[in-house]
């Protein structure tokens, strides 16, 4: 916008006047009553303990609870990655007995909902009382306790991490297929087997379109924990439930558990930020110089 | 001479489309044989089926010594498992029309890759060699750009050391200039003629009829999935025998 005053013919400087965007004005003071007088009725609200809130915020269950969150956070998410690869490139595969093993992984686990899913794995003791590892026709082997074995964390980890395996499989089959035919023709030119085409020229390629995506899941991820908190999972949600159970603040909790939510992903949607800007340029300029004259263009920042 | 590539009555479709209706065609050792024709003639199919991106339906295609794709055993011809295909491969270098340098490896290691993963040499071994081969395409300064920071020639120098990084025994040029800017063109083609001169055996899908006159040994017209005529690329571009290859050296020359 120009600020520097206009010369007329004969010298004289004429002042730009900046222009005023009514529009904006009025949005913004609208926008400010609306939200001050709901701020106004949380802060002044006489049934809210604030000062439980500042208590109970770096309380030594909360902070527990929030390592257990990161914790089935990552590994779940470890765990959906690269069953989600393995599904992708099962799916793909000519081996039709692999891929129909795989659209029945994928339809089972998007068709029942995550939280029957982690209620069932909760419970597995009831239809397994022991987990066996055994060499067939002989004794060598090993016995778990599966009520011991099926902890909340080990039901949430795993729930979490199959069901995301299914989700994630369709990412990496589209990144898969969005890679050029021709770096496939030129790999089995060379004498590559399917197996080492996909592994050494194909995958690589396709990672790098979907590893931007895979900060969204990881994003997604940290709040879905909170579902753990019905089989006992010892997460943020779970500890904050346990502490407002026995005191019966369910509000202060609950503002205390979304502000460490709120935080965990601030800084997730900044490292992915981070992330996209090392990967995400050049997986597109890799999609769009291959696809030349083909409409197709990943949406990198979903 | 031997018959590296011995094609007799080679038919091949997609669906209901005919695109090769019986191929007579031989290549022999050292020879330099080069392919013309209007396009949808079936050349690049043809190319394609020489090592077997393509499934040949009928008749006999003999590539070094093998049928492709089949294997004569207990009285019954068995298809190839996909290694068996991938061992064929290795012995034939393949250049594409649009390059397919692998785009996430840099120009060294798009020519290393093969002798690593495939041939299985060690890395240090294979990447000391690529070099070699990048600096007879006259490329050794670009080996650490990326193919997207390469000029098209640049992309199909590269392309081409990677097929000869194998040392294959036939190599396949399918339309190697067809996407380059035209003042690209001679840098390639000059490479291909030193190649020629070495005593490489090769087919080469072309529309350099420059080219063909210059370093083929054979010219062969193709026309709706046949070999139309086949000889002595003077000859054949002097004199043409049938009607067809006459209109299309009008129109191309």
């Amino acid at each position: 916008m120009r600020t520097e005053p206009i010369i007329t013919p004969d010298g004289r400087p004429i002042p730009v006047a900046r222009p005023r965007h009514w529009g904006r004005l009025l949005a913004g003071a609208g926008a400010a009553l609306v939200f001050g007088w709901l701020v106004l009725l949380v802060v002044t609200n006489p049934n809210l303990d604030w000062s439980a809130v500042g208590r109970y915020l770096f309380d030594g269950q909360i902070l527990a609870g929030i390592l257990v969150t990161l914790e089935i956070s990552v590994l779940a998410t470890a765990i959906g990655l690269t069953l989600g690869v393995l599904l992708a490139v099962m799916r793909l595969a000519h081996n039709p007995v692999l891929r129909w093993l795989a659209t029945l992984y994928i339809w089972f686990f998007r068709g029942t909902p995550l939280l029957v899913q982690l209620i069932f794995w909760y419970n597995l003791a009831f239809l397994f009382p022991v987990l066996v590892l055994r060499v067939p026709f002989t004794s060598v082997g090993l016995k778990w306790d599966t009520n011991e074995l099926m902890t909340g964390f080990t039901a949430a980890m795993l729930g979490l991490g199959l069901n995301l395996a299914a989700y994630f499989a369709e990412t990496v089959r589209a990144g898969i297929q969005a890679v050029d035919r021709g770096q496939t023709e030129a790999a089995y030119a060379l004498g590559m087997t399917p197996a080492r085409r996909m592994r050494v020229i194909v995958l690589p390629q396709a990672l790098r379109i979907i590893i931007p995506p895979t900060g969204n899941e990881f994003i997604s991820m940290l709040k879905t924990t909170s579902l753990v908190y019905v089989v006992a999972g010892h997460d943020l949600m779970t500890n904050a439930s346990q502490i407002y159970k026995s005191n019966n603040l369910i509000m202060e909790l609950l503002i205390v558990a979304s502000l460490w939510y709120m935080l965990m992903t601030a800084v997730a949607t900044f490292l992915q930020g981070r992330l996209e800007r090392r990967f995400g340029s050049d997986a597109v300029r890799l999609v769009r110089r291959n696809l030349a004259g083909r409409v197709f263009l990943p949406k990198v920042a979903a | 001479m031997s018959a590296v590539v011995a094609a007799s009555g080679v038919r091949m479709s997609y669906g209901d489309t005919q695109v090769l209706n019986g191929v007579d065609f031989t290549v022999r050792q050292g020879e330099v044989s080069c392919v013309i024709g209007p396009s949808g003639s079936g050349k690049s199919t043809f190319l394609r089926c020489v090592n077997g991106l393509e499934p040949v339906l009928g008749g006999s295609l003999r590539v070094l010594g093998e049928e492709v794709g089949h294997t004569l055993g207990a009285g019954r011809y068995h298809r190839w498992t996909p290694k068996r295909f991938a061992a064929f491969r290795r012995d034939i270098g393949m250049v594409f029309q649009r390059f397919n340098l692998f785009a996430h490896q840099t120009a060294l290691e798009n020519v290393a890759c093969a002798p690593i993963h495939v041939a299985g040499r060690p890395p240090a071994e294979a990447r000391e060699l690529a070099l070699r081969h990048l600096e007879q395409v006259g490329l050794a300064a670009h080996a650490h750009k990326r193919p997207h920071q390469l000029s098209g020639g640049q992309q199909q120098r590269v392309a081409i050391a990677r097929a000869l990084a194998m040392e294959p025994a036939l190599m396949l040029f399918d339309e190697p200039t067809s996407a380059l800017d035209p003042e690209l063109v001679d840098e390639v083609l000059d490479v291909m003629k030193a190649l020629a001169r070495g005593g490489m055996t090769m087919i080469v899908v072309t529309h350099e009829i420059g080219f063909a006159r210059e370093v083929g040994d054979t010219l062969t017209f193709f026309a709706d999935g046949v070999v139309v005529e086949s000889g002595r690329p003077e000859a054949v571009l002097a004199d043409p025998a049938h009607e067809r290859t006459r209109a299309f050296l009008a129109s191309v020359l």
